[in-house]
Order: C-alpha cells, then sequence, then structure tokens
C-alpha cells in the first residue's frame, strides 16, 4: 500500500470515527453519570420502563466514586455538557447551588411530593432553602454487631451506647483464636473513607474542624482524645493493618464472621443481612455511639442524589427521569419486584409508614440513625459551616484528604497521634489562609 | 563464540525466569480465576486458588448489563487509529533525526520526552476546554488526536533508536542509485526497520489501549472504550469483586491474545537492533 493511499485510509477512518459520535445523537435521549453501587445498578435495570412510559432514552455513564467526582467536576465547572444527570452527594449538592451550576428543583409535580423527603435529607441537598439535588437512597452510619457474641460475652447493647461501652463490648468480643476481631472500623486515607469516620468520630468527642473565626482546632483537647481512643481501641481490638481498611474491606471481614461489631453505614445493613453474608441471622444494629457525656453521636449523613446540570438542553426530560426515579411509584415498583429490603432507602418520609418496610429488621434504626443527624448543627461547639462528616466548602476535599493520610500514618505506626494532629493542623491552618477564609 | 552455559546453570536460570513470570503474571491469573467465583467466594479468607464452584454467572451479567461490543469496538479503532496516526508522523520525524540529525536533534529528543513527565492531570482543563471549543468531546477522533500525541514522543524515540542502527551507506546507494526520498523511506529504511516499527506499533497499541485518564475523563457515551467498561464495574460501597474481575478479563483479553501471538514479533524488536 502506498503511503497516499494509506493517508487516505486513515483520514476516512478517522473522519468515520468522527463522525459517528453526532451520529448517534438522539433529541429525546439524556445522558445520566452515576456510581456502580447495587440500588443504581438496580434502578438502570427498570430504565426500559421509564423509557416505555415516557418515549425518553436514557444513556447511562457509571464510574467509580472518585472518577465520577472527578468527571463530573471537571464537566460542570467547564460547561462541558456532556450529562443531563449527575449522581452528587451531599458534599458537592450545596456548594455546586450557590455556584448556580445546578437547575433548582423548586417546581416538582404535586405528585412528587417533595415534602415527603426527609427533612435531613431536605436541608443538606439544599442551598438557601432551594432544593438542587433528589436524594434517590439516603443514609447515616450506626453500629452493626453480631448478637450472638454479644450473647456469648454476657452484654446487651444498648439502643444508644456510649464510646465506653463499645470498647467494652469489643475486648469480651475480641477472639484473635478464632480470628474474631472485637471491632472493625474505617481506617483508609481518604476524605470520604477513614476521614468522613473519624470527623464523626470527633464529633462524637465534642471536637470539629474549625471554630466560628474559622480557626483550624486540631490542637485542641477533645481531638486528642477521640484520635487516642480510635488509636487505642483498634490497636487493642481491631483487625491487622486497619489503616488500611474501608468500606469494602470492613464488610468483607464481617461477612466473613471476623467482626463483633463494626460501625458504619446505614446502606451497608442490606449487606450484612444478605445472602452473601455468613452471619446474616445473628447480626442486630444500634446507634452511633458517642462519648459519655457529649450530646452528639457520630452519626454521619449522606445521600447519592440526582441533579441537573444547568445549561443541559433536555432540563424538562431530565426533570421527568429525577420525578420518576426518585418518586413513590419507583419504590413501589422495587419493593413489588424485588421484596422491600432491597427499596433505596433514607430518602422518603412515606417509606417508613409504610408497614412492609417497618418490619425490614434495620428500618427503624436507619430512620433514627439519619434523624440523629443535623448537618445545620454538626458539633457540640458552633461552627461556621455545614455538614456532618465533611465540611462544606470547596476547600475541603484536598484538606481533607491530606489529613487524613495523616491520621492513616498514626493508625499505621508511623507517627505519633501527637504528630499527625499536629500536622493536622498546620495543614488546615495553611488552606484556611491561602483561601482567604482568615 | 558463544559461551557454554552448564546444564546446572541452565536449570537454575530457567527456574528463576519462570519464577519471574510467574510472580509477573499472577495479578492476571488471580483475575482470570476470580471472574469464575461467586462474590462470596472472592472475599473469601483464606483465599481459595482452585477448588471453588467455577460459574459464568458473571460474565452473563456483566454482558447482560453492559454493551460490550461497542466499547471494544471503541477500544479497537482508538488504539489502532492513533497507533497508526502515530507512525505515519513518527516515521519521517525519526528519520530526519537519525540521518539529518541537527545541532538541535539531541535537544529536540529530550524536549519530546520532557513532555511524558507532565503529571496528566496538569493539562486536564486546558485540553477539556480545548474539546469542548472544537466539539470533540466524546468523539472517537478526539481520542484518537490526543492519545496519537501522548504516545508519539515514544514511538519517535524508539524508532530513533532503531533507525540509528541502520548504516547511512545504504540509504546513500539507494540515492545513487536515483531513489527519492518517498522511495528511500518505504522501499529501503522501512523493509530494513520492520522489526523495530513492528514493535513500537505494538507496544503504542498496548499503552492507547491501557490509556485510563483520557479515555475516563474525554468520554461519556459513544466514544468510550473498554477502560470505562471496567470502571463501571468498580464500586466503594459494596462487594463485586467477581463482577469487576469478569470485566477486567473481557478487557483484557484482547490485548493478552494479541501479546501472545505477536510476542516474537515484539520480544526480536525490543532486544534486537534494525540490522543485527
Amino acid at each position: 500500500m502506498s503511503l497516499k493511499s494509506t493517508l487516505s485510509a486513515a483520514t476516512a477512518l478517522t473522519l468515520i470515527t468522527a463522525g459517528g459520535a453526532f451520529a448517534d445523537a438522539h433529541s429525546a435521549t439524556i445522558t445520566i453519570a452515576t456510581v456502580n453501587n447495587g440500588d443504581m445498578i438496580r434502578m438502570q435495570g427498570y430504565t426500559d420502563q421509564f423509557t416505555a412510559e415516557t418515549g425518553i432514552a436514557v444513556e447511562w455513564v457509571t464510574l467509580e466514586e472518585n472518577v465520577l467526582r472527578q468527571r463530573v467536576t471537571t464537566d460542570i465547572t467547564t460547561k462541558g455538557g456532556q450529562f443531563d444527570i449527575m449522581t452528587i452527594g451531599m458534599y458537592e449538592t450545596p456548594i455546586w447551588g450557590a455556584n448556580d451550576w445546578l437547575v433548582p428543583l423548586n417546581d416538582l409535580s404535586a405528585e412528587y411530593d417533595v415534602d415527603d423527603i426527609l427533612p435531613a435529607m431536605r436541608n443538606g441537598l439544599s442551598h438557601d432553602g432551594t432544593l438542587y439535588a433528589a436524594p434517590f437512597y439516603g443514609e447515616s452510619s450506626m453500629v452493626m454487631y453480631r448478637t450472638d457474641l454479644m450473647e456469648a460475652a454476657g452484654l446487651e447493647m444498648p439502643t444508644a451506647p456510649t464510646w465506653q461501652f463499645i470498647r467494652e463490648a469489643a475486648a469480651a468480643m475480641d477472639d484473635p483464636e478464632n480470628e474474631i476481631n472485637g471491632i472493625c472500623l474505617r481506617g483508609k486515607a481518604g476524605w470520604g473513607e477513614g476521614g468522613a469516620f473519624i470527623t464523626v468520630t470527633g464529633n462524637s468527642f465534642g471536637a470539629r474542624w474549625f471554630d466560628e473565626e474559622w480557626n483550624a482546632q486540631f490542637d485542641q483537647p477533645q481531638w486528642a482524645d477521640a484520635l487516642n481512643f480510635y488509636v487505642n481501641l483498634m490497636n487493642d481490638y481491631g483487625p491487622e493493618g486497619y489503616a488500611t481498611n474501608g468500606f469494602n474491606e470492613n464488610l468483607s471481614l464481617f461477612n466473613q464472621g471476623k467482626c463483633g461489631m463494626w460501625i458504619d453505614a446505614t446502606v451497608a445493613a442490606s449487606f450484612v443481612t444478605g445472602d452473601d453474608s455468613t452471619v446474616a441471622d445473628s447480626v442486630s444494629f444500634a446507634l452511633a455511639p458517642n462519648a459519655e457525656g457529649v450530646e452528639k453521636r457520630a452519626n454521619w449523613l449522606w445521600a447519592w442524589a440526582l441533579a441537573i446540570p444547568a445549561g443541559t438542553q433536555q432540563e424538562a426530560e431530565a426533570k421527568q427521569f429525577i420525578e420518576w426515579a426518585t418518586g413513590k411509584e419507583y419504590i413501589e415498583l422495587v419493593a413489588a419486584n424485588e421484596g422491600w429490603a432491597n427499596v433505596p432507602p433514607g430518602a422518603r418520609t412515606s417509606l417508613y409508614e409504610t408497614p412492609e418496610y417497618q418490619a425490614v429488621p434495620f428500618a427503624k434504626m436507619t430512620l433514627d440513625s439519619i434523624n440523629a443527624a443535623d448537618p445545620t448543627d454538626p458539633t457540640v461547639d458552633p461552627v461556621p459551616y455545614v455538614g456532618i462528616q465533611f465540611v462544606a466548602i470547596p476547600e475541603f476535599a484536598g484538606m481533607a484528604t491530606e489529613v487524613s493520610q495523616e491520621f492513616s500514618a498514626a493508625y499505621a505506626g508511623q507517627q505519633t497521634v501527637e504528630e499527625a494532629l499536629a500536622k493536622a493542623q498546620a495543614i488546615a491552618t495553611e488552606v484556611m489562609e491561602a483561601a482567604g477564609y482568615r | 563464540m558463544a559461551r557454554s552455559v552448564s546444564p546446572r546453570r541452565k536449570l537454575i536460570n530457567t527456574t528463576v525466569a519462570w519464577a519471574i513470570g510467574l510472580l509477573i503474571f499472577f495479578p492476571i491469573l488471580w483475575t482470570i480465576l476470580t471472574s469464575f467465583k461467586s462474590e462470596a467466594q472472592a472475599i473469601a479468607a483464606p483465599p481459595i486458588f482452585l477448588g471453588f464452584d467455577w460459574t459464568l454467572e458473571n460474565y452473563r451479567v456483566v454482558m447482560e448489563r453492559s454493551d460490550y461490543g461497542r466499547f471494544l469496538w471503541n477500544s479497537i479503532i482508538i488504539a489502532g487509529l492513533s497507533t497508526v496516526l502515530g507512525c505515519i508522523i513518527a516515521v519521517p520525524a525519526a528519520w530526519s533525526m537519525a540521518f539529518v540529525p541537527s545541532k538541535r536533534t539531541k535537544d529536540i529528543l529530550l524536549w519530546m520526552l520532557s513532555t511524558k513527565m507532565l503529571p496528566a492531570v496538569g493539562v486536564l482543563y486546558p485540553i477539556y476546554l480545548l474539546f469542548i471549543q472544537m466539539g470533540l468531546l466524546d468523539s472517537r477522533f478526539g481520542l484518537v488526536v490526543v492519545l496519537m500525541l501522548i504516545n508519539l514522543p515514544i514511538i519517535v524515540w524508539m524508532l530513533y533508536t532503531y533507525f540509528k542502527e541502520i548504516p547511512g551507506e545504504i540509504l546513500e546507494a539507494a540515492r545513487m542509485d536515483g531513489a527519492t526520498l518517498r522511495q528511500e523511506l518505504i522501499y529501503v529504511l522501512t523493509p530494513m526497520a520492520i522489526p523495530g516499527i513492528a514493535s513500537t506499533l505494538l507496544l503504542n497499541f498496548i499503552l492507547a489501549w491501557n490509556e485510563a485518564f483520557w479515555t475516563l475523563n474525554l468520554t461519556a457515551v459513544n466514544a468510550a472504550p473498554l477502560t470505562a467498561f471496567i470502571a463501571s464495574y468498580s464500586s466503594p460501597e459494596g462487594l463485586f469483586f467477581a463482577k469487576l474481575s469478569a470485566a477486567s478479563t473481557m478487557a483484557i483479553a484482547p490485548i493478552l491474545i494479541l501479546g501472545w501471538f505477536s510476542q516474537k514479533q515484539l520480544v526480536r524488536g525490543l532486544t534486537f537492533g534494525a540490522v543485527k
């Protein structure tokens, strides 16, 4: 083949590939960016019903959580227009809403019944009282524990335990000879992994990220108490290498019967009582703990929610989809086909008033945990920010990831708790000064 | 004269080589094995190596949930075209640097390589904005251009190394016989450098196939290749390792097969000079 013909063929192929992108476009097609988790995947399976009802086709872009976050952030800040609906969380929603990057959801239909959304979720997904994202499912955190081990230890889990009781129970259930750890907790670096957990633990010891003047508070005794308690608890009764354990690692350990207790997302309840769990029949739940005398518990609040980026050409169609996917009828659809235990939890009040759902073992504790979390009043002492396991400012994700890396290094024994806290203080102070908060 | 190797030494060398080979291949083998396990078996501790109930369920679920063919086709087009375009640009560039060097040639080569030292995320926003302006977001053409450009320094460097080993006298002889520049490139240089060009193309194809930053950030639906296919099965909240392994196996299978069939050419190109 001559050089000329090679070039011609390459050019032709290139034009074909470029053209394909435009040929696929369709006026009634919406593109949704989402994460890969059980509830979202289930929703994708029912999309055909939405298309049949409305004539609107749906294209899914499913990505890992961190990739999705980077992808949708890039797209929305540059007005790339790649997506008509984005799956975002409670951290992004108020920030993006304040920047007018999202379409306000203030004209949803009466049938949608926006007042039915759980107040905690609605507050967390609003800015200045305007809802910017509709919760698909919501979660808090709670204690999941083995009833058989508790019984064997001669203890009874209170509905609202303290950290001191948790330590006592962990000591009683810890059984290294049988590879049972008293407790499994997140230690993995990352603001949404171990960072989220240690932040709510801090809240439950009376700590906070910043005071009202945006001064970092890691040099305060409450943080030292929280971090020392966590490190001692995990060193004494936690699994080997807990500094690198996140949600999935602990889920795996718990499902294999290697944890007496696990404090993590309420959404895990359906996993630990599901078919893949070897301890499904002996799991019960309690509220996330607090330190004695501290009113705040280690509850977090999170929702995966559907939002419409400003500037989309398919706003009406996107709203139609959001009403369908986060509405009451979708919950009934899933319940009818897959049972009440599999409906997306934590978003609507009416779900928790349904007798069939009230019979689900983890339903009440999930609701109680969500109700115990208030993102507008997350700490004992007043703070200038909104958010429980995060601080709803754009600088938080990077800063908290760095801080959690320092904490993880302390968990792994690479530095002391005091050193980690000193570094956290320096990181947070520097970021706040550079960003002009102080 | 070849150095004689004792049978004992040969045995040790072979054993060590196999051990290293198996060690390197083990993660891929483990991924393939996990893809045939149930989700519960995939996370079992201690891990189950072979004594599990083999199932194709994960592949069924993945095929049902994703349009594998579309991702595969995009990967083939993007990796293939970026490699071909890269070669069309790199062969003349490497030729001129190897046979008609200027005093700045070494600097240019180093400068080209230095572009690989910048973290990709550092230019994400400028490139994203350019793509928006040019209407190239989520297009295969856009990705072909980007992947061709990011791999171009490597192709030029590799070809330059091969071309440098071709004696300039051979090309001079061709010129004396009346060969034009085009004929010299196509009929003299290229056939002599075929092993080198082939291994460079193969390596570039593999790099483009595996590229997972730009392919994830610049695509959505239409141009998403197999890297996006794998990413869609990674979950921080839920144990879906068996399905993720099935998706990974399906994504790497084509390139593994290509590598298997072309290993002779690849090894020859990477270990020998053009005229040896």
